[in-house]
């Protein structure tokens, strides 16, 4: 199990910050993001600028910034869906939830994200809710997934 | 030692030399842009990323960077082969490809290195056009502007910042034609712990990171009819003007300084030097103080203020040890605006004070919430030694020409003590020549504390005060006050004085300076220059200088009065690490 407390390890020819990227890890596997404040509090236990942290965050699309919505709606944009009209029902779900990819309901209720290749092509254009996968997506069907798919409650916070 | 050819002429160099230094042994200048080096502090960028610096190395298939590729034995090696030209041009091309080509209007113009490049190398057009970057600039702040678009992620600036200076606030963020050097979480440079040191500017070959400008607002100052216009210029200016106008470094050109402020049409041309024998007076007092009550020891220096935003974003928990004494700057300031202003019946806020500076985080210190009484700000316009000299050149002053002149009284006249603030250790020396006066029983012969002086990153002494010994503590350059900081946290060592510096080598080496451009052997020089002024001084303690004796007989009262600490004192505010 990682653990966000990964302390650098003193062998010598290993850099001070060798523990940076499982550290990271751990923290998002928690947080489902890296939060601001882990992530200074990470920068002071390793001795790491905060700002090279940043570097390595923003180098590497699997690590967030921001908390994620709760219900993750994945748009596939692989070679088959861009053809069969990913893009068409890309927009249309941005439009319908105001949001562009990436980003998450401002009531963190719903995560858009862009994806390449859910593998089932035949599919294609896929939408995938969570875990479950939709196959031929038409922009009109979107309302009536939603809707199988209500908002839930946020986490209470600890 | 490792021996190698170099465009068919041998060298022999240590092991782990570069082929850049092996090439640079032999008087072989290797274009470098992302390359930089300070041989004196040991801070070297070798980022390996703009690849101009290629060389062609037999029997090895592809072009070796030269900066980073470790010289080998029995190497062969053409800085100059067709390919190696070709592949450095390309390189260029491509940086160019992706650059705004505005040089004219560039605060850069005519001292960017990759300008320089592109002139040596001949290129005559741009063979690549593609996509541009288009990233917001950063103006949000007093000191520094940040123009990512004309980045070619060099990465010099991350070094200063983050190797150097341990701030720790730049680096690279996002990756492939985005990636781009930001300060952490794409915040404007005013939401973060920067210390507006500038050593970032200073590093950077491009108009990435500039000082802001403020050349403009003097010349309106200076054009305005009713305003009483003063200026003050702090010590290391003095040292450093000359080199823009081709002076060697080192030269001493005060009086040419005076003469030309004074062509610009201010009233009056004062001297921080003053200011800082006044803060002598302050400090000094502060240091007896808590010498003879052994409390809140050691005392730290607040002159710099680079140095002081550092420790109140980084080090809160001291921010009851620096000495309250405003920086010379300020108390410049707030003695013109209220005793010269009263003395010369002038009313303050009919009174403009320019001050020339060395530095760029004195811009962001005038400007700061609490050195503005009654709304009146104690310093209107900062411009640094770049900016004098520009304005200089644009007014058409022949600078070499000009007829050295003296500074305009009370306010001008200053100590060797004074001036010596602008070398790493001065302010201490200053002090420690003023405190051992006051705590003797006759004033002392020497006033050469000689042991405080140099140019390395940390200096111990143990100096004799008046009989007793007094531990002293030297630090410039951020990345060396933190090492000494914490050494002082962890108990393994006491001192009872410590000045600290930003920048390394201290205001000789500060943002607002003509480029010493990697070249260390410049700040030294400036450095002697400053002692020699000292040495040449009639007067070189702060405490006898006529000038600072009479303001406190006329209007201050006593050092630490509460007049002095309601003029001359100030408070520091715990700030966000981040």
């Amino acid at each position: 199990m990682l653990s966000a407390d990964t302390k650098p390890r003193r062998t010598s020819g290993v850099r001070a910050d060798s523990g940076l990227l499982n550290a990271l890890h751990a923290l998002q596997a928690e947080h489902g993001y890296v939060p601001r404040q882990e992530a200074m509090a990470l920068s002071r236990r390793l001795g790491v600028p905060l700002a090279r942290i940043f570097e390595v965050l923003t180098f590497y699309s699997y690590f967030r910034l921001e908390e994620p919505g709760r219900i993750t709606l994945s748009v596939c944009d692989g070679t088959s869906c861009h053809l069969q009209e990913g893009p068409v029902l890309l927009k249309a779900i941005q439009a319908l939830l105001g949001i562009g990819a990436g980003e998450a309901t401002p009531d963190g209720a719903y995560q858009l994200n862009v994806v390449r290749c859910l593998g089932c092509c035949s599919c294609s254009p896929v939408l995938m809710v969570d875990d479950k996968i939709y196959s031929q997506v038409d922009p009109a069907d979107l309302p009536g997934i939603l809707k199988k798919h209500p908002p839930t409650a946020p986490k209470e916070a600890n | 030692m490792i021996k190698l050819s170099v465009n068919n002429r041998d060298v022999e160099v240590p092991e782990g030399t570069s082929i850049l230094d092996a090439a640079g042994e032999l008087g072989i200048k290797v274009p470098t842009l992302c390359h930089f080096k300070l041989d004196d502090f040991d801070i070297e960028n070798k980022a390996g990323s703009c690849r101009v610096c290629v060389v062609e190395v037999e029997g090895r298939p592809t072009l070796a960077p030269s900066c980073c590729t470790p010289a080998t034995d029995g190497m062969k090696v053409k800085t100059n082969s067709v390919r190696a030209i070709n592949a450095r041009r390309s390189m260029l091309d491509l940086l160019l490809s992706n650059h705004p080509k505005d040089c004219l209007t560039c605060q850069r113009n005519l001292d960017c290195e990759l300008q320089r490049l592109a002139g040596e190398m001949g290129l005559h057009q741009i063979l690549f056009e593609g996509e541009q970057m288009e990233h917001e600039v950063d103006r949000a702040n007093q000191s520094i502007v940040r123009d990512p678009n004309k980045c070619i992620m060099c990465r010099r600036c991350e070094t200063a910042c983050n190797v150097m200076q341990t701030v720790g606030i730049l680096s690279a963020v996002d990756r492939g034609f985005d990636a781009v050097v930001m300060p952490t979480s794409k915040r404007s440079l005013d939401d973060t712990k920067c210390t507006f040191c500038g050593q970032c500017v200073q590093a950077c070959p491009t108009g990435a990171l500039t000082a802001v400008n403020r050349s403009y607002d003097v010349w309106r100052g200076l054009n305005h009819p009713a305003k009483f216009k003063v200026v003050q210029t702090a010590p290391a200016v003095r040292v450093a003007l000359g080199e823009a106008f081709g002076m060697a470094p080192g030269s001493v050109s005060t009086g040419k300084m005076v003469a030309a402020l004074r062509k610009l049409g201010f009233d009056r041309v004062f001297d921080t030097d003053f200011a800082a024998d006044l803060t002598i007076m302050e400090e000094t007092t502060e240091l007896i103080g808590r010498l003879t009550s052994g409390e809140n020891l050691p005392i730290l220096t607040s002159c710099c203020p680079g140095w002081v935003k550092f420790f109140e974003h980084q080090f809160p928990d001291l921010i009851n040890i620096p000495s309250t004494a405003k920086s010379p700057q300020q108390m410049f300031g707030a003695i013109a605006k209220t005793y010269y202003a009263e003395k010369a019946g002038i009313a303050p806020d009919n009174m403009l004070v320019a001050s020339v500076m060395p530095c760029l985080a004195k811009k962001y210190e005038a400007a700061r919430d609490e050195f503005a009484p009654n709304g009146i700000r104690d310093v209107d316009i900062v411009i640094s030694t770049r900016e004098l000299a520009n304005m200089i050149k644009e007014a058409g002053i022949q600078f070499m020409d000009l007829d050295e002149s003296d500074f305009d009284n009370p306010l001008g006249e200053s100590t060797g003590a004074g001036v010596i603030f602008g070398a790493t250790g001065g302010v201490l020396e200053a002090a420690l020549r003023t405190a051992a006066d006051w705590l003797s029983d006759e004033p002392i012969e020497d006033v050469d504390f000689t042991a405080v002086r140099g140019l390395s990153g940390i200096r111990e002494a143990t100096v004799t005060v008046a009989g007793k010994d007094v531990r002293v503590a030297i630090a410039s350059g951020l990345g060396n006050a933190r090492n000494l900081l914490e050494k002082i946290q962890k108990g393994e060592a006491e001192y009872e004085a410590i000045e600290i510096m930003a920048c390394p080598g201290g205001c000789i080496n500060g943002g607002g300076q003509p480029s010493i451009k990697g070249d260390t052997s410049i700040l030294e020089k400036r450095r002697q220059a400053l002692y020699v002024i000292d040495g040449d001084k009639a007067i070189r303690k702060s405490h006898e200088n006529p000038s600072i004796q009479k303001l406190y007989k006329e209007f201050l009262g006593q050092p630490g009065s509460e007049r002095a600490h309601k003029l001359l004192h100030t408070h520091y505010t715990e700030r966000e690490n981040a």
